[in-house]
């Protein structure tokens, strides 16, 4: 039984740390100026792809600090240039101008890489195959949980403990009042981004060493999966994004698995077919969640100011 | 300022016009190639395209009823995609093609043969081979070997070679290509010995599947998927030691598989349409100019391992010349009416449309890849007799 399920749970763990380094961006970036950057998974290819035209080029000691530089780079260019000049417009110009943004990474890294499929480069050590508890898997899969557990810890140190979180703080409370304050907000943003995208940089080396494949369209999925673990948490919330995101890779994993698991159980002698709807049971998963808690597991509670 | 951008603005023009008017007096005439160069396919329709590239590079003209014309070929990409489909369709018959040859996919092909109908424009199917593709659609030719036949072969070849008993098959959702083999290859091995799963568009972790095939006590996986999923099965194959062979159809004899495979230790098998060093005069050539291009070999996938559908792709041009010439004129009409007549001696082997408008073919290559190497072994000829 033990041995049936496991796989499927490690599995299910290792997919739910990659939504979760992706989530935070989302949630952070929501939580300070409520946007969803809808560009996020975007970014989140494009890490993917730099370091496969890097490591062609040069050493992974140098390609992968240099991609995670880069990347970080293009997150702060994104606020500056698509989000900034909006900050006093609509909130829904902003959100148009998000998806405007992903847009034209998709198509010129569409115009970039043909729309071929690009392997990732392996990465030594953490894609060598490890055998935990009998099951054969790559390392990566062990270590994704536990680095984003430890990168997650990192980050609410720093926003529990520091002078910027703190002032991250207060600008999510409050927009006006904390520039009264005299808190520079524009410094504060573009620090969001920079630790949202370094997040999302790291998560895409886990992810594409796990599925070494990159397309233009790579990003749209984990990044859509990333966004509805935020919501499932409930956006704004840290701790919740990455719980959500678990919860999210685990129940996917394991509605991919269901069959087999009854089948090798007894439970069931003919298929059902689970595994075709595995992505409609995340969403069906989320309707529900939000039906009966609307600000998702840990959102903040919204009360109407009069 | 304005009018030195103006006056340089009219001679950008000029220029750009002056090739049209000066350009040599040959009558056009344009064939379509209806392909994906993006999306899950992207890679296969490229390697397509490149056969028909090169043949157009060796013979760039042909002579309708007396008259020397210059073969164009129109471009429509359908992003692998059976929404767009209908629109990339559309824009060839725009641009007044005489004929399609594509798409790579079958879906796509399905997906846009109202268009091709409606317009009266015929097509030629290169590697499409779910049988749909011309059964629903009466302008819709095809050169290559059908579903039914390539199920019954890799389920033979499953059962007499590789001594399976129970096999995994793994389509994607909406996918009539692999949902179609996985179907023919399920008749054929027998309903009780399958299990049959699907995964939904966008899907990047496949461990789950290959757990499932593991635990069910599989001892071969099928998977005739696009060669992008195709990248992440084997990756996770070899990570999590799957232990059985995995066996897939013509999509899969493609750069992008051998370079997953390359340094695996994971077993994969074939049916194809064409083995390369079945005609070595035709290889040296098209690798010459694969070479010699830088695009080309891009598109290829970096090298110039020959796939079989460049092969095709080959082909399809020469048929499409073929029937031009044995119509006469360039209108659709007349090339639609002596199509189901036509026949020719390809690289691949003889091409003449049954009166289902498939071609009349009986073999299909089998062909294994060589994880050391990084290139296909050929495995045998495989026959339904």
């Amino acid at each position: 039984m033990a041995k049936t399920i496991l796989p499927y749970i490690i599995s299910g763990i290792s997919v739910g740390g990659q939504y979760a380094l992706i989530a935070i961006g989302y949630t952070m970036v929501y939580g300070i100026l409520r946007l969803i950057n809808f560009a996020h998974g975007d970014v989140f290819m494009v890490a993917g792809l730099m370091m496969v035209y890097m490591a062609a080029s040069m050493p992974l000691y140098i390609a992968i600090p240099l991609m995670i530089v880069l990347t970080v780079l293009l997150g702060f260019l994104i606020e500056r240039v698509a989000y900034r000049p909006l900050r006093t417009a609509p909130r829904m110009s902003v959100m148009i101008s998000a998806i405007g943004v992903s847009y034209l990474i998709q198509n010129l890294a569409l115009y970039i890489t043909g729309g071929l499929n690009k392997n990732y480069p392996t990465i030594p050590w953490i894609s060598d195959r490890v055998t935990v508890f009998g099951m054969e898997t790559s390392r990566v899969t062990i270590i994704t949980p536990f680095l984003t557990i430890i990168l997650v810890v990192l980050l609410v140190q720093l926003i529990n403990h520091t002078k910027i979180g703190m002032a991250m703080r207060a600008v999510s409370l409050n927009f006006e009042t904390s520039q009264l304050m005299g808190i520079r907000i524009n410094n504060v943003i573009s620090a969001t981004f920079i630790i949202g995208t370094f997040l999302a940089a790291v998560g895409s080396m886990l992810f594409f060493t796990n599925y070494p494949g990159v397309v233009p369209t790579s990003g749209a999925m984990p990044g859509l999966k990333a966004f509805v673990a935020a919501v499932f948490g409930g956006i704004g919330s840290i701790p919740g994004a990455v719980i959500g995101a678990f919860i999210i890779g685990i129940a996917e994993s394991l509605i991919k698995g269901l069959d087999t698991i009854l089948i090798v159980q007894g439970t069931i002698s003919e298929q059902i077919g689970f595994a075709t709807f595995s992505d409609a049971f995340t969403f069906i998963l989320l309707i529900i969640v939000l039906v009966f808690k609307p600000t998702g597991l840990f959102g903040e509670k919204t009360t109407d100011k009069v | 300022m304005k009018k030195i951008l103006a006056v340089a603005l009219v001679i950008c023009l000029v220029f750009a016009l002056a090739p049209m008017a000066f350009a040599d007096d040959n009558p056009v005439v344009k064939i379509g190639v209806f392909e994906p160069q993006s999306g899950d396919n992207g890679a296969g329709g490229k390697q397509e395209v490149l056969g028909m590239q090169y043949a157009n590079y060796l013979t760039p003209t042909v002579e309708i009823d007396g008259v020397e014309y210059d073969v164009e070929l129109v471009y429509a990409d359908n992003a692998s995609s059976n929404d767009k489909a209908p629109t990339a369709a559309q824009d060839l018959i725009s641009n007044g093609v005489s004929l399609v040859l594509g798409s790579y996919g079958s879906g796509v092909s399905i997906a846009a043969s109202d268009t091709f109908s409606n317009a009266g424009v015929p097509a030629i199917g290169v590697t499409c081979t779910n049988p749909q593709v011309t059964s629903g659609c009466d302008v819709y030719f095809r050169i290559c070997f059908l579903d039914p036949f390539q199920g019954t072969v890799l389920a033979n070849f499953a059962k007499s070679e590789l001594n399976a008993t129970k096999a995994y098959c793994l389509a994607k959702l909406g996918d009539d290509y692999s949902g179609g083999l996985c179907n023919f290859f399920i008749e054929a091995f027998g309903k009780e010995n399958c299990v049959y799963e699907q995964f939904p568009e966008g899907t990047s972790d496949f461990s789950t599947y290959i757990t499932n095939a593991q635990n069910q006590g599989c001892d071969v996986f099928f998977s005739p998927v696009s060669t992008e999923a195709a990248a992440q099965i084997i990756a996770k194959a070899d990570t999590q030691a799957l232990g059985m062979p995995i066996l897939a159809g013509d999509t899969w004899d493609s750069n992008v598989i051998l370079n997953a495979a390359k340094g695996t230790d994971v077993q994969i098998c074939v049916t194809t349409f064409y083995q390369e060093g079945a005609n070595e005069e035709f290889d040296k050539g098209i690798k010459e100019w694969i070479n010699s291009d830088k695009t080309a070999l891009a598109n290829n996938g970096g090298n110039d391992e020959l796939a079989a559908v460049t092969v095709m792709g080959y082909d399809a041009y020469y048929v499409a010349l073929e029937a031009l010439k044995a119509a006469g004129s360039t209108d659709p009409e007349a090339v639609l009416e002596v199509l189901p007549a036509l026949s020719y001696e390809g690289v691949t082997g003889a091409i003449a449309f049954d009166e289902n408008k498939d071609a009349i073919r009986d073999s299909a290559f089998v062909k294994e890849c060589n994880t050391e190497t990084g290139v296909w072994d050929f495995v045998t000829v495989a026959t339904v007799g």
